[in-house]
């Protein structure tokens, strides 16, 4: 079971779900097992099958585009977080 | 008086003032909106003069509903000394140089400009504790600003800063919160905090005002040169928010015929040792690959520059670029700004003095321009940078000693 985080500010996609609770053995297939649930959500964080540019998307903490993208693979009990890509500044 | 409210810089949706920073819509940063109507700008140029001697004389270019902000603390940044620096110019074989020394801020970098900013939205929203994820500069603006305003602070730092900027904070009185990982470790924990605390992250949820706060360092600019913009900048990045909101005001002001000239050419500066955005610009890329920092110029350390794909679009645009140095190249522009001008700066500017080499040594840099560069901190932050730098000398309290032991001064004249 993979445990996604969802940003507060998205959770009107998802009727005020914080943690959803998926299968899927890569990043991908969970976060498309949460657009299952969630239609609405999938247009907020993907164009065109990629994640949009200001989403970062972290595996038990570490930021997927210094893994596989969205191929990382998951292991059972990784929690996946989704957070906007626009904070920070010295 | 020109306030409107945030608005998404990728799909345009409108939002009203309060404590965001993305869009809901498409993840895109948000921006503060004015409409500055029909500004005379002779008007606005007296009532400026007329201002405070610090940022908020730009009030009405600022974030806030009709001048100065009524929660401003009485800690106000600004009016840094803009200086000629000739014996730079002639050392590089350039025409004008100046030197914007924004380390002569209150907690000597140019980090007060958008702390102030954001701490005075922060009280006008009616929050009471105030944070940041900081490279260092700005833990000490944040600290010292909320000490100023007496709000209560938390502070996140990677904890292996330069001892100066945590000490040069701690003072204060703040939480001061090492965490052991990068700055962007730092930044997605912040990230992550911002959801649950009641509190104003300056660069996290009240990002687009602080943001903002950095346009001042344009306004100067121009006021300072006479109400002219100059030919080209060289500035640092490192989230790129400085460097993508200078081009934001220079733009601005021009529109509204407050500044004269044509808009500068842009040159941004990194370290070789975290450069995502000088990669993207070298490869034509827009989209900044993530790195992993490893560089003295911790100030810069940015890996996951948030304003990155602007900065890169901004250089292009501007007929500009964005060039990164080494360690070795940073410790030798820290060196070269302190003996052309008597300004010590810490390791960003010894990045940016060192790109400002780099381009005059490639002839990027025309005999007739005026170059403004820009140092955003003080030298007393980053000692290290210069340990074992320099000549000194030992002696006994004796002439005898002295003159055995020093050297005459060598005959150089103005030169050299």
């Amino acid at each position: 079971m993979i445990t996604v985080k969802i940003p507060a500010q998205l959770r009107v996609a998802t009727d005020g779900e914080g943690e959803i609770s998926v299968e899927g053995g890569t990043v991908g297939e969970a976060l498309d097992a949460v657009f299952a649930e969630h239609e609405t959500l999938r247009e907020r964080i993907t164009e065109d099958g990629t994640l949009r540019r200001f989403v970062n998307v972290y595996v038990s903490g570490e930021d997927i585009r210094f893994k596989d993208g969205l191929d990382t693979a998951l292991d059972d009990g990784d929690e996946v977080t989704i957070l906007p890509a626009v904070a920070g500044g010295g | 008086m020109a306030l409107e409210g945030l608005r998404c810089k990728e799909c345009g949706a409108d939002y009203p003032v309060d404590a965001r920073y993305f869009c809901e819509q498409c993840f895109g940063p948000l921006e503060v909106v004015y409409d500055f109507g029909a500004l005379d700008p002779a008007e606005a140029r007296r009532k400026i003069q007329a201002g405070s001697a610090g940022i908020w004389r730009y009030a009405d270019f600022l974030p806030f509903a009709a001048g100065p902000p009524a929660e401003r603390s009485a800690l106000e940044p600004g009016l840094t000394p803009l200086v000629r620096a000739d014996r730079l110019a002639e050392r590089l074989g350039l025409g004008e140089v100046w030197v914007k020394n924004d380390a002569a801020n209150p907690t000597h970098s140019f980090k007060d400009r958008v702390v102030a900013v954001a701490v005075a939205k922060a009280r006008e929203l009616d929050f009471d504790t105030v944070a940041c994820a900081s490279t260092g500069n700005l833990a000490n603006a944040v600290a010292a600003h909320a000490a100023a305003a007496g709000l209560a602070s938390y502070v996140f730092v990677p904890a292996d800063l330069e001892e100066q900027k945590l000490l040069a904070t701690g003072v204060y009185g703040t939480h001061l919160v090492g965490v052991r990982g990068s700055y962007d470790d730092v930044n997605r924990l912040c990230t992550e905090l911002s959801e649950t605390r009641p509190w104003a992250f300056v660069n996290v949820n009240l990002r687009p005002y602080y943001a903002e706060g950095s346009k001042t360092l344009a306004y100067e600019t121009i006021e300072q040169l006479g109400w002219e913009l100059p030919d080209r900048v060289v500035c640092p990045i490192a989230s790129g928010s400085l460097f993508t909101r200078l081009g934001r005001a220079f733009r601005e002001w021009l529109d509204l015929g407050l500044a004269g000239g044509e808009p500068p050419v842009f040159n941004g500066a990194q370290p070789a040792g975290c450069d995502p955005v000088a990669e993207a610009f070298a490869e034509g890329r827009d989209v900044c690959k993530p790195q992993r920092p490893d560089t003295i110029a911790k100030s810069l350390a940015i890996g996951d520059p948030a304003d990155g794909p602007y900065a890169v679009e901004l250089a292009r645009a501007s007929g500009g670029a964005i060039d990164s140095v080494s360690d070795a190249e940073i410790r030798d522009g820290i060196r070269l700004l302190a003996e052309t001008t008597g300004i010590f700066t810490e390791t960003a500017g010894g990045v940016t003095t060192a790109v400002l080499a780099k381009l005059a040594e490639r002839g990027a840099i025309g005999a007739d321009e005026r170059v403004v560069v820009y140092i955003t901190g003080e030298g007393l932050k980053t000692l290290d940078a210069v340990r074992d730098g320099h000549s000194a000398y030992e002696i006994d309290a004796t002439v005898a000693d002295f003159e055995r032991g020093v050297p005459e001064p060598a005959a150089t004249g103005a030169g050299a």
